[in-house]
């Protein structure tokens, strides 16, 4: 058990920040854990939802901003779903991963790599392109045999396309991504 | 005609899901559900977007609801649960002015928002119903026991999805009950798969999606069925690798559930492209058949 002291070490402005980006109430949380209960992936996390919630409430940033659970979360809505309080604990949790992306952490690289992988293919293509995505997370990461197995498998199923699938506004989209760039830079 | 809808497959369905969006068409024009393909429709973001900012997610949503708003339709359907929640929520959360005109900043033009957003489930089960389907049935699939898998975002959260229980939902169980299938009471029907952690993180999707398979046995089911790509990759092609990860032999054929609608209704294989699954569904129907035999 971690002993805190809140006066020294309770951020009142983060606990602001969150409430506004999430539009949520951190201290309607009374610790009841249904979130944790129900969270599928509890035994992957360093911390519970729950405790997510509780360290929230203490104002704990730092370990907050730094820890795994942040980017293990599939934002299944299990927890959104089934707490007492009605507070949307995935969308919580998503503005904190929003949060610690902007503040450079990202304990879990792999996981970031493969959503920044999947979003540039987006920007260039309009389109995921499956096997694009997959090569550009393998010549990031090094993980050469990822996923090798499978194509033995896929290949005669006629399920890979080797093409992108381009769309004709693909200009359009990359411009979602160029004005949301510029408007975070500004 | 039972309506017409704006459609659109998502990604997946231009390759690892073929299957699922022709099977989707296929009893679509059978059941008298005209389908206008979004023009020029590009990707919602889907997980990777949302994760890292919700006025960029819902940008690439409103993009979508912006090309459907050209076309004379009574609104805007597709088969993907990833989709469909990122289309629900952008709709959703655009109801507030100052955000929606956040979205705006990023995008073309402005969007009304005012088409109503749906799965193909939702629509064959509430404008179809059962009953009418089950009319429709000439190759039963009387014997055949299925495990129903809805995947963790089809239902909820309850306030955006707005369409059956958040915890036991039934539209798919009515759905194939009406085809003469034997469903299966099946507990983890909402429990998440694992979602797109495969790649990077293959270990979780591993345990929670081997999780679904046990028990899928442990029911007996001679199949599971799903309405989401991703589930339905993660269980079928991901089976051999959840196998030597749990020194388990599971080979348990993962059909979408328009593939079983349209063969129930007698639509031949090349519609419903059954043989892009990779556990083959043979495993299936020969237990289907068995059942049948002992029965007789």
């Amino acid at each position: 058990m971690n002993t805190v002291s809140l006066k020294d070490s309770c951020d009142d402005a983060f606990i602001a920040e969150v409430e506004q980006e999430s539009e949520q109430k951190v201290n309607t949380c009374y610790q009841c854990g249904n979130c944790t209960a129900g969270c599928p992936y509890s035994s992957f996390y360093d911390y519970p939802v729950s405790q997510i919630m509780r360290l929230l409430q203490a104002g704990q940033k730092e370990t907050i901003l730094s820890s795994h659970s942040l980017w293990l979360c599939a934002t299944c809505e299990s927890c959104t779903t089934r707490c007492p309080n009605e507070i949307d604990v995935a969308r919580i949790m998503d503005v904190l991963r929003h949060m610690a992306r902007r503040a450079g952490y990202a304990p879990e690289r792999a996981v970031k790599t493969f959503w920044d992988s999947f979003l540039d293919s987006v920007e260039k293509h309009g389109r995921v392109f499956e096997m694009g995505l997959v090569a550009r997370y393998i010549a990031k990461t090094g993980r050469v045999l990822t996923d090798a197995d499978l194509g033995v498998d896929m290949l005669p199923k006629g399920k890979l396309s080797f093409k992108p699938h381009p769309i004709v506004g693909k200009e359009s989209v990359a411009k979602i991504f160029k004005r949301y760039n510029e408007e975070r830079e500004s | 005609m039972s309506g017409t809808y704006a459609y659109y497959p998502g990604c997946s369905g231009l390759g690892t899901s073929v299957e699922y969006d022709l099977s989707t068409r296929a009893i679509c024009r059978e059941l008298g559900i005209e389908l206008v393909d979004i023009p020029d429709w590009s990707c919602c973001g889907s997980t990777p977007a949302h994760t890292v900012d919700h006025t960029l997610s819902c940008a690439l949503s409103a993009r979508n609801i912006f090309q459907a708003e050209s076309l004379d339709v009574d609104g805007i359907i597709t088969p993907c649960p990833s989709c469909l929640t990122n289309l629900k929520t952008a709709s959703h959360r655009m109801q507030n002015d100052a955000f929606k005109a956040r979205v705006e900043r990023l995008l073309d033009g402005p969007v009304e928002n005012r088409l109503p957003i749906m799965s193909v489930l939702q629509v064959l089960f509430e404008t179809i119903g059962p009953a009418a389907i089950a009319e429709k049935v000439t190759e039963p699939l009387t014997g055949l026991r299925l495990a129903p898998y809805y995947g963790c975002i089809m239902n909820r959260p309850p306030e955006i999805m707005d369409f059956d229980d958040c915890e036991n939902p039934v539209a798919m169980d009515e759905l194939m009950t009406a085809l003469g299938a034997d469903v299966a009471p099946f507990p983890l029907k909402v429990e998440c798969c694992g979602a797109s952690f495969g790649v990077a993180r293959k270990d979780m999707v591993m345990k929670l999606s081997g999780r679904l398979l046990d028990l899928a046995e442990d029911v007996s089911a001679h199949a599971m069925v799903t309405a989401c790509p991703l589930c339905q990759m993660n269980l079928d092609l991901r089976q051999k690798q959840i196998n030597s990860a749990h020194k388990a032999k599971h080979r348990m054929p993962v059909f979408y559930y328009t593939q079983l609608i349209g063969k129930a209704l007698g639509m031949g294989e090349e519609s419903l492209m059954l043989d892009k699954l990779i556990v083959p569904p043979s495993v299936a129907f020969r237990k289907m058949d068995e059942v049948r035999r002992s029965a007789s």
